[in-house]
């Protein structure tokens, strides 16, 4: 391949990005290039110099891709529209596999539902299984999508079969905080297997586990999106229904609402996959415009705590809520360093590390109350859990100051950076299963 | 000296359409004869051309169909149908109008031609 080779494919892929330039379309701008370059070299110019005056002639690639995207307006709402064949993002899997699979998850939590007799109660088994009526059904699709092999399958499946054992037969007490606790972890642990599967069984390779990290983001903003789609919905179903068949709102929204529910988290998969440029382009967007408010919220909220100290009581909800906060940090950091490579700025870089900061503060001023706590009436599994996790995201966030500190000074990577997160996310793990299958025998199923 | 933005865009229209009357072409020629004619006065973002020649192709007031150059290269040809002659003499009229106000200020002599 020529350098003239070289530059026209990196520049040909710059102008497809975004899908407002067929690939017609960029054949056509391609030949133009090529015979521009192509006299201009008969003219005395090396190839390089040939590229960069014809590519200037051209125009710059963000006003090509605009002026083209005004006039094909059309191309870009193709992409959302299920059009199956998507040419620009390569779309894994088939529409109807993906809908037969949506399908499935949404019989099963109906299965589910009526079992339990949802709405006249909500009995605890349904709770606690709540992640098992979908998120192997997510596994599964996964599964047939990449073409996992079968003895991956095998493993996969029967890591989740002994986590439904194990939570079920497990004789727990009526109203038992392990219990409650196993029902907040075990949807990750079953998420993290219905990832495995996503990432074809790669554990040992970083970039993998990276892209599963972001495959969860962009999950979670297409879950969000189609949520709040599903709600606008059903809320004017209900208010067309409610003249004629106020009877009628109710069940629709049992059959409905969970289905939808359930569903969605398919959906949501298959739209990652398959719409990548959209969320791609989101993704990075939102970062942007998130971590430096997180900063200053972070910041605002360590100062006052510092100031006033932690009053009132400090519960489960609480907790969680920190637990949650500390999580996006991770989330935003993670994002916006891997959508840094190319884009260096000095200024996100300083905000992510002050949002790291502030968060590694409010994890030890939390620490700290839980342990003087501890100190006062002795272990829970409340907060045995609470400070396992605190303490887990202690370590995370320590390191990535200390790897942000590096980066900004220039004697580290970024890549470091992700490699520490991907590399973290087997803590995660760890710590997840060990609440589902440890915590209940240490205490006794209290 | 380049000629003012709104100006170019307002004669890029009849510009390429009447290159295109005087025989089919294709991108890269007909910005070459833009080029030659303006005596390189009038020039623009050579990618913007294309956006251009698929919108007249979507009016139908030109039509294309992918060849091969003699390098044998994917090129694409366009071709003025009759829409676009129409289009183009209708353009003809208004800008002679135009010219024809401001020339007669300015002492120039332009000629109606008779459609």
């Amino acid at each position: 391949m020529s350098v003239l080779d070289t530059h026209i494919a990196q520049w040909r892929a710059a102008i497809l990005r975004g899908g407002a330039v067929s690939s017609d379309d960029a054949d056509e701008l391609e030949s133009h290039l090529r015979e521009q370059a192509d006299e201009l070299v008969a003219a005395g110019l090396s190839e390089d110099e040939a590229f960069l005056v014809a590519v200037r002639r051209l125009g710059e690639v963000n006003r090509i891709t605009a002026e083209f995207a005004r006039e094909h307006s059309d191309r870009l709402w193709k992409q959302l529209v299920l059009t199956g064949s998507d040419e620009t993002s390569g779309a894994r899997g088939s529409v109807p596999l993906m809908l037969g699979f949506a399908v499935a998850a949404a019989v099963v939590i109906q299965i589910a539902r009526l079992l339990a007799g949802i709405p006249y109660g909500l009995p605890q088994w349904f709770v606690v299984n709540l992640g098992f009526f979908v998120l192997p059904v997510l596994g599964a699709y996964f599964a047939v999508v990449r073409r996992v092999r079968p003895r991956l399958i095998i493993v996969l499946a029967a890591i989740t079969v002994s986590f439904g054992l194990a939570v079920n037969l497990y004789p727990f007490e009526a109203t038992s905080q392990t219990q409650i606790l196993v029902a907040l972890h075990l949807p990750v642990l079953l998420w993290l297997v219905a990832g495995v599967a996503y990432i074809g069984g790669e554990l040992g390779s970083s970039a993998r586990r990276m892209d599963l990290i972001r495959f969860s983001g962009e999950w979670a903003i297409y879950y969000v999106l189609l949520a709040l789609g599903g709600g606008v919905l059903l809320g004017l179903t209900s208010l067309v229904l409610a003249p004629i068949a106020p009877d009628a709102i109710t069940p629709v929204m049992e059959w409905i609402l969970p289905s939808g529910a359930a569903g969605a988290v398919i959906v949501s998969a298959w739209l990652v996959e398959s719409k990548k440029s959209i969320v791609e382009n989101l993704a990075p967007v939102l970062t942007a415009i998130f971590t430096p408010l997180f900063a200053l919220m972070l910041v605002a909220v360590v100062a006052s705590y510092l100031a006033v100290g932690i009053r009132g009581d400090f519960n489960r909800d609480l907790l969680a809520g920190f637990d949650l906060l500390l999580l996006v940090v991770l989330g935003l950091v993670v994002y916006g360093i891997s959508a840094r490579a190319g884009r260096v700025s000095r200024f996100s870089d300083i905000t992510r590390l002050v949002a790291v900061l502030a968060a590694l503060v409010l994890d030890v001023i939390v620490l700290g109350v839980l342990v003087a706590r501890v100190g006062d009436i002795g272990f829970t599994p409340n907060r045995v859990v609470a400070l396992g996790l605190n303490l887990v995201l202690m370590i995370n966030l320590a390191v990535t100051a200390v790897l942000s500190v590096r980066l900004l000074a220039g004697r580290g990577t970024a890549f470091a950076v992700e490699r520490w997160q991907t590399g973290y996310l087997t803590v995660f793990a760890a710590w997840a299963a060990a609440v589902v299958l440890v915590l209940p025998l240490l205490f006794a199923f209290a | 000296m380049g000629i003012d933005k709104d100006l170019v865009a307002a004669l890029a229209t009849p510009l390429v359409l009447a290159i295109l009357a005087e025989g089919p072409s294709y991108g890269y020629a007909i910005l070459k004869r833009i080029r030659d004619l303006s005596d390189g006065e009038l020039e623009w973002s050579d990618g913007m051309l294309y956006p251009l020649l698929h919108r007249l192709e979507r009016s139908g007031q030109v039509q294309a169909d992918w060849g091969t150059s003699s390098t044998g290269r994917r090129r694409r040809n366009y071709e003025i149908t009759k829409a676009g002659r129409a289009m183009l003499a209708e353009h003809r009229r208004q800008w002679e109008t135009a010219t024809r106000t401001l020339g007669g200020m300015w002492g120039m002599t332009v000629s109606r031609t008779e459609a």
